[in-house]
């Protein structure tokens, strides 16, 4: 029977997948200011961030006012708990980006010191999390979303790669260190995206199959 | 365990005999009733043929002859009775249902419990001086009357007790309605109820159809067919009542008769009453 | 950035619409919100349905309601609720004017229905009963008629006569109280034939089938199972968007789904009218958070 709650829950969807497109395009503007060295884009991903801290307080105050005024049980329940968990672990995605554009407009100060490699392997590891986080979302594939959380480690062990060459760079030649620094900030902020986007796949997988996966890595 | 306890056996008997005895008792209520219902058919049955239905009385000392008139001049006091009884004990059993004060509704009750443990004769009384006297002359009216007044407290009781019984969801769903009161009453209230107040009447109906008393000196009797209301109308009970206490065998003969005609005559109103009380839509009534 | 996306600034500390001596209207706030609650509505409430003033009522001696003061939006489900005994009842049956049918009743204060006086001297209560209608607790379809006789009762005992008229009166209550598909092959069927959820629905037609402004509802799933006692609430969301309604209601959860403005009467006081979504949140008084979270009442 199609209840107006029905409506809401729609309603709730729609604002959570919008929110999360700005995350992901906050995400890859950042990227973008860093590796095509663009400023006008580092300091539009900075303006767009308040965007999501709008939605994600309007995604929280909608939550709170379904959990009290429908009594939501079952997948309702879920959905609209983990709504609320998601739009927070989004946000700060987009805080992250945020960070990666601030990093972005130091870098573009000085000279670049090396190709880049192995940031945008490890940016595209982490948006592909998102990405296919979403995609298990839309598309009710917990299974998807179980094989996103494997990729945290990927993304964990070219950090730590990068961390160890930076740190050898820098020690060879003092003058690298700031420039060193800044990347290996931007490498740690996408590690952080990285596990954002792990806990959003955790809360789909509980979204769907009602199972809690967190914290099952060590 | 042992589930069978010494006393079960004991408790068995005892129940078996209660069972027994109020079996008994039934036997002896129904028993008079069977009895006098079976010594009637044997006594009167005989004489129910068709010029006992259709022929007036022969004048005294000729044999046959019939009650044509009484049975007829019957009917006619019973539509003469209710339509005075009727309209008063409905109206007056809605009234204490729907309107009026405690106070006053207690006193009306009140006066119609008294007044239905009046004897009958009483009733005779005041209908000879309220339409006897006035007219100089016995009258069909007269006995109508008796008997219509007699029909009112019986009516107005059963009455308000149906309607009593109709939930008072009813009444506040119309109200709610935007329906004015009378309407309610009317078309849902006593709608609900109409199988009850039926029922009441007819009861009423029977009750009075073998009264006797009130008219002996009111209808008064007549050996002849009625054609004017204002005369005096032949009865039943009065028929039976003077051929029995006649010296004529043939009269005593008729007279049984004619008792069987009356307890026939309740009988199907009372049959008609039962049939009433099933219906498609069934309402508030017994 | 789309135009969907309403405002999300949290509000300052809401006040609350009207306590027992406040006075002041509580939909002012509309007027500065400007955004609408639910996405289905497109223009926030503006209208008063009912405005009462000071309203007390007793039972004889016995007092029910102590001085009510507050304003019923047009167009909007209002929800009672409170303790049983807290008057909630009795309240609702002085706006259709039910109450003074009760000996020894008595009222005083000021009932307007759309600005219009309905204790008024020369006011026909049977009209405001019209324009009022009311649903009760335990259905009651009228036992000698039939599910059609029954629907358009109102509008028969009141005048109305022509068949087309009633047969078309009659579809659109039975369409507006989602009844018609179930019933549409048997309407000749006594009204007492069908279920108690349709049976309410049935009394939900009938006194929308007289077109009043106003439904009061006094609790009227509380005698039906959980599925039909949704259909109805689901059927209130939709009334709402023609009718006001004001529900009676023991069961808060119920108040909290179907309501858009609730008011928390207790001991015949009014202690909180607002929002539903603000006393269901973050309720004003201390009492009614205590009553809505159960820890008494």
């Amino acid at each position: 029977m199609e209840r107006h709650f029905d409506q809401e829950l729609a309603d709730l969807k729609e604002h959570l997948l919008r929110m999360a497109g700005f995350a992901e395009q906050s995400v890859a503007q950042a990227l973008k200011a860093l590796v095509q060295r663009d400023h006008s884009l580092a300091t539009k991903v900075d303006a767009d961030d308040s965007l999501l801290d709008k939605l994600e307080i309007e995604i929280d105050d909608r939550c709170i006012k379904l959990l009290a005024l429908r009594q939501p049980i079952a997948t309702d329940l879920r959905f609209i708990t983990m709504a609320m968990k998601i739009s927070s672990e989004l946000e700060r995605i987009g805080d992250q980006a945020v960070n990666i554009a601030h990093r972005a407009e130091e870098l573009n100060k000085e000279p670049l010191l090396k190709p880049l490699v192995d940031i945008p392997r490890m940016a595209d590891h982490a948006q592909g999390m998102i990405h296919d986080g979403l995609d298990a979302f839309v598309y009710a594939k917990p299974d998807l979303a179980r094989e996103v959380v494997k990729r945290d480690e990927k993304v964990d062990l070219l950090n730590r790669q990068l961390h160890r060459e930076l740190t050898s760079f820098m020690i060879e030649d003092p003058h690298t260190i700031t420039r060193c620094l800044n990347l290996m900030s931007v490498a740690h902020n996408l590690e952080r995206i990285a596990d954002h986007a792990t806990n959003i796949a955790e809360d789909i997988v509980y979204l769907y199959e009602g199972r809690d996966i967190r914290h099952q890595n060590g | 365990m042992n589930t069978i306890s010494p006393y079960h056996t004991w408790r068995k008997v005892k129940n078996h005999s209660m069972s027994v005895l109020s079996f008994a008792c039934a036997i002896t209520v129904i028993a008079p009733l069977a009895l006098v219902l079976f010594y009637l058919i044997k006594a009167g049955a005989s004489s129910l043929d068709w010029h006992f239905f259709t022929q007036l009385p022969k004048p005294v000392g000729e044999l046959g002859g019939g009650m044509a008139n009484a049975i007829v001049g019957t009917l006619m006091l019973l539509a003469l009775a209710s339509f005075i009884g009727v309209p008063v004990g409905v109206l007056g059993g809605v009234y204490l249902s729907e309107y009026g004060s405690e106070r006053v509704n207690w006193w009306i009750r009140f006066g119609a419990d008294v007044l239905n443990g009046v004897p009958s004769i009483v009733w005779g009384i005041v209908a000879y001086a309220l339409v006897v006297v006035p007219m100089k002359g016995f009258s069909a009216y007269a006995g109508g009357v008796a008997l219509g007044f007699m029909m009112i407290p019986l009516i107005i009781r059963t009455t308000e007790e149906v309607l009593l019984l109709v939930p008072n969801g009813y009444r506040e769903g119309a109200l709610a309605l935007g329906i004015p009161r009378w309407k309610i009453i009317l078309r849902i209230v006593m709608k609900t109820a109409l199988k009850g107040i039926v029922t009441g009447v007819l009861l009423a109906v029977a009750r009075i159809a073998g009264e006797t008393a009130p008219l002996l000196f009111t209808a008064f009797g007549n050996r002849f067919w009625t054609h004017h209301l204002k005369d005096p109308i032949a009865a039943l009970p009065l028929q039976i009542f003077s051929y029995a206490i006649s010296p004529y065998d043939d009269w005593h003969r008729q007279a049984w008769a004619g008792a069987l005609v009356l307890i026939l005559i309740i009988f199907l109103i009372n049959i008609g009453v039962r049939a009433l009380t099933r219906g498609k839509f069934s309402g508030a009534t017994r | 950035m789309s135009a969907n996306i309403t405002t999300a600034q949290p509000k300052k500390e809401d006040k609350p619409l009207t306590t027992e001596n406040n006075q002041r209207s509580p939909l002012a706030h509309l007027a500065s919100a400007g955004r609408a609650e639910t996405p289905s509505r497109s223009t926030p409430v503006s209208e008063v349905a009912f405005e009462v003033n000071n309203l007390s009522c007793w039972f004889g001696q016995q007092q029910a309601v102590y001085g009510l003061n507050l304003q019923i939006p047009a167009k909007a489900v209002t929800a009672i609720i409170g303790p049983s005994g807290c008057g909630k009842s009795t309240f609702l049956r002085c706006l259709n004017r039910m109450h003074e049918l009760v000996r020894g009743s008595r009222l005083n204060g000021r009932i307007r229905l759309f600005g219009e006086d309905v204790y008024g001297p020369r006011v026909d209560a049977t009209l405001v009963r019209r324009r009022v209608g009311m649903v009760f607790q335990k259905s009651n379809p009228f036992p000698t008629m039939s599910i059609r006789e029954n629907v358009t009762v109102g509008l028969r005992l009141n005048g109305v006569r022509q068949r087309p008229v009633l047969e078309e009166r009659m579809e659109r209550a039975l369409h507006m109280a989602a009844l018609w598909d179930e019933v549409k092959d048997h309407l000749d069927l006594p009204g007492t034939s069908l279920s108690g959820g349709q049976q309410q629905r049935l009394c939900i037609a009938r006194a929308l089938a007289v077109q009043p402004e106003v439904l009061l509802m006094d609790e009227p799933a509380s005698a039906l199972d959980p599925i039909a006692t949704m259909k109805i609430e689901e059927l209130i969301q939709e009334l709402k968007k023609d009718y006001t309604i004001v529900i009676v209601t023991h069961n808060m959860q119920q108040a909290a789904r179907c309501s858009d403005y609730t008011a928390f009467l207790y001991l015949g006081r009014l202690i909180e009218y607002d929002k539903t979504v603000k006393i269901f949140t973050n309720p004003s008084n201390k009492q009614t958070e205590d009553y809505v979270t159960g820890r008494f009442g």
